[in-house]
């Protein structure tokens, strides 16, 4: 058994950040499924907001505006004191960042690039291209090697070890080796990113299938809001890579198929800077009325960046224009790109408190994998870099108070036995069964999107809820080829799946039950936002049976009172 | 329609079970205009073989997972079409200079211990500032090409010198040392160089440009190869006619 003081899982901003706090007063491990600078930080491009001022526009920008623009986003769901300390600290982190060597674009006079984003009162988006999650991993990972963080690199988290309402540590497969390996740890850190593989189309790399939720859960941590999926209005047509929302930042324009710049007729003032959610529906409304262009891959509209002109769009949207050129044949420069709005990321999460702590002692989550909540029921673009790398700080001071006080040590036999429980799952996965994992996890992926996608009602909801049950009990007689342990990415997808389901099962079962629209969340049958009855927290908790509970719980109001959501 | 059918060659082997020669197996998969290399991989697993081993995640050519050989060239299979191949058999091999573990996964140790090698971090000894590092939009530009490595490893692949010599820091190290040696903001001293100036080091380069080539990201290693040895050169000079006293 390998003995840690705390163990991070997961590579990403989160997770390097919080092992970047921790690794000089505590025995650190990180542990990643993949190596850490493959994480999906990496393909975040548009930025991380902090009200700087740096922009010329921006002079009067301070963090309580960048608080109220994110409350607002969040359609007065997010826990304000949480958003707070977000957009307080989030100057602090940009420029300690930058002091780490990250390297974002420059103004003129040398500071910091700062770009209009959706919903944002003032440019307060630092970038660096359309590179940023890739110049800010590259920045903590390198952080991460000087101080020589110690990195379990491709060792997949498959349970967590809790009894008692605490954690005792986890249970990790070595990949390369093949081997299964208990880890006892004073503390754990959960940053496993976000669920949006759950969905068929997604922007998401392929590892963000939410395991790491699904396993809190499995411990008995609730899942927060997980009706909340937010869908990103410009995805590339067939491959739904992520076209940042600096193409609309920096100008960029959404025509349909009558030549029409059509956000004029939902938000005339915003346009194509709206919040997200609020284009998604725009565009998906266009797609529905007949006002989108068509073909073999499906419907689409158009992002149109010609009018910026080539020298723009190569300094600033250069990945973007490559994307387009390798993955869709169209160069922007000449001809308007095609997108369609998918899942892009998870509002909801493991129930977390404004110091990363959970209902579990010793066990923390941060980053997209954890729901504080800063984003409430609509993220802004910009934030979930800034709510990694904050949050991640803030769990490794929360930690590091929380060893310094700790008298009670991890228990070896708890961490023993799920072991021994994870290598009997292992083996009756490859014993018997005859349903295919890759089916099951089809079913369900097209489940989600058929049932619980942009627009919602409830009889898309019932019947969504209905696969997911059916679903739930194919995943019984899954049979994988082979229990070897290592490089057998067949074995963890299935071990995954079961994550997956949870997830799957949370998020239908909140939006069936949530009778209003808010933020993402939007019914057909219930447009309007309800704060008399629906102003609350969705949580969803593992019964003794395995079957979810769901409860309630306000959100924290300080300064700010819900008022209606114009733009 | 037959033509559409393609055959994938994919290179088998189990570091686990070295008495089992490396062997191709062979899969029949039909292909359509705009999939990739990495989504008919997938495809194979999820539908014919499970037990296929490769690394992938992003699947946009931004993580740097899927670097392998494609029909004779290193690439990411991401951001292969399958399409414009003239033939219609696809062969996929693991990344050459570089142990394979399982299929396609090769082991990367010795890719990161050479990243290690080059302090791959902003040094400064100088105190920050309350805001940022002032840092002119001209000395940003400067190590652009550098900062957009993704650490695929394509260029290890690629390397005719890493084939002979096996402890040779290699391409994108040297691209992350420039990247850094270019930062207006990093402080560590021009001997730093010294530390990779022999055979293993700046002087291994042929300069074939075979990582030029291999590049998905259009970087160009050789470039910070060529300017390290002259920044080296220069400090030596320097150091020759003792002007290095206040390097630090």
């Amino acid at each position: 058994m390998i003995h840690h003081d705390v163990v991070i899982v997961g590579g990403g901003l989160a997770g390097l950040r919080a092992a970047v706090g921790l690794c000089d007063r505590h025995d650190v491990a990180l542990v990643s499924k993949v190596h850490p600078i493959r994480s999906h930080s990496i393909a975040a491009q548009g930025g991380i907001n902090a009200a700087l001022g740096n922009n010329p526009d921006a002079r009067d920008d301070t963090w309580e505006k960048h608080t109220f623009d994110t409350i607002k986003g969040s359609d007065y769901l997010a826990d304000q004191d949480a958003v707070e300390i977000m957009c307080k600290e989030a100057i602090n982190v940009v420029y300690e960042m930058d002091h780490w060597g990250c390297p974002f674009s420059r103004f003129p006079d040398g500071t910091i690039c700062q770009r209009p984003f959706g919903g944002a009162g003032f440019p307060r988006t630092c970038y660096s291209a359309d590179l940023t999650g890739h110049v800010l991993l590259n920045t903590l990972y390198e952080r991460a090697v000087a101080k020589g963080v110690r990195v379990y690199a491709e060792y997949v988290a498959v349970a967590l070890a809790a009894e008692d309402g605490t954690c005792h540590g986890v249970v990790l497969i070595d990949q390369v080796r093949g081997t299964i390996i208990p880890v006892l740890a004073k503390a754990t850190l959960f940053a496993t990113g976000g669920y949006g593989r759950v969905y068929f189309h997604s922007t998401n790399a392929l590892i963000n299938n939410g395991s790491g939720i699904g396993m809190a859960y499995a411990a008995g941590v609730p899942m927060k809001d997980m009706e909340f999926v937010q869908f990103h209005p410009t995805t590339l047509l067939g491959t739904n890579i992520l076209m940042t929302e600096a193409c609309r930042g920096e100008g960029g324009y959404l025509i349909n198929n009558k030549g029409e710049r059509f956000m004029e007729r939902y938000v005339p003032k915003a346009m194509e800077l709206a919040p997200r959610d609020i284009v998604s529906r725009s565009i998906q409304t266009e797609i529905e009325t007949g006002n989108a262009f068509e073909n073999e891959q499906g419907l689409y509209v158009h992002l149109d960046l010609r009018h910026l002109g080539e020298r723009m769009i190569l300094e600033r949207l250069p990945g973007i224009r490559r994307i387009s050129i390798d993955f869709a044949g169209v160069d922007p420069v000449r001809e308007p790109i095609p997108i369609m709005p998918c899942q892009h990321y998870s509002m909801g999460g493991i129930d977390t408190n404004t110091r990363g702590e959970t209902t579990l002692k010793a066990f923390y989550a941060a980053g997209e994998c954890a729901c504080v909540s800063v984003h409430g029921g609509n993220r802004l673009g910009g934030n979930s870099l800034l709510d990694t790398i904050v949050f991640g700080k803030i769990c490794a001071a929360s930690i590091d108070e929380f060893l310094r006080e700790q008298r009670r040590a991890p228990v070896e036999g708890v961490v023993a036995r799920k072991k021994e429980e994870m290598e009997i799952k292992i083996r009756k996965l490859s014993d018997s069964g005859n349903e295919s994992p890759f089916r099951v996890l089809d079913d369900l992926r097209k489940t989600m999107d058929e049932c619980v996608g942009i627009f919602r009602t409830e009889g898309e909801l019932e019947a969504g809820l209905e696969r997911v049950l059916a679903i739930r009990e194919r995943y019984r007689r899954v049979k994988v080829s082979s229990s070897a342990l290592h490089m057998n990415y067949e074995l963890i997808g299935a071990l995954e799946l079961e994550s997956m389901i949870d997830v799957g099962h949370a998020i239908t079962l909140g939006a069936l039950l949530r009778r209003e629209s808010r933020g993402a969340h939007f019914r057909r049958d219930y447009t309007k936002r309800n704060d008399q009855d629906w102003l609350k927290h969705t949580l969803v908790t593992r019964g003794a049976g395995g079957e979810p509970f769901v409860s309630y719980r306000p959100p924290v109001i300080t300064r700010y009172q819900p008022m209606e959501r114009v733009y | 329609m037959t033509d559409d059918i393609y055959t994938f060659k994919v290179l088998r082997y189990d570091a686990k079970e070295p008495e089992k020669e490396a062997a191709f197996s062979s899969y029949r998969v039909r292909v359509i205009p705009g999939l990739t290399v990495l989504t008919v991989l997938l495809r194979i697993r999820d539908e014919l073989d499970g037990t296929l081993a490769f690394r992938s995640s992003c699947r946009a050519a931004t993580c740097g997972s899927c670097a392998m050989v494609i029909n004779g060239k290193p690439g990411l299979a991401c951001r292969t079409q399958v399409a414009p191949f003239e033939s219609r058999t696809i062969v996929l091999e693991p990344l050459p200079n570089f142990e394979i573990i399982r299929d396609l996964v090769v082991d990367m140790a010795p890719f990161w211990n050479m990243y290690e090698r080059i302090s791959p971090y902003l040094i400064r000894h100088s105190p920050a500032p309350e805001k940022e590092i002032i840092q002119s939009p001209e000395d940003r530009k400067r190590i652009d090409q550098f900062v957009n490595c993704i650490l695929c490893a394509c260029c290890y692949g690629a390397c005719e010198v890493m084939r002979r010599e096996p402890d040779y820091v290699g391409p994108a190290a040297f691209a992350k040392l420039q990247r850094f040696m270019l930062d207006s903001r990093d402080e560590r001293p021009d001997r730093f160089l010294e530390s990779v100036n022999n055979g293993q080091g700046l002087w291994g380069c042929d300069t074939l440009l075979r990582c030029i080539d291999a590049c998905p990201k259009e970087v160009r290693p050789t470039d910070a190869i060529v300017g390290l040895r002259k920044s080296l050169v220069k400090y030596r000079i320097k150091r020759a006619f003792g002007m290095d006293g206040h390097e630090d």
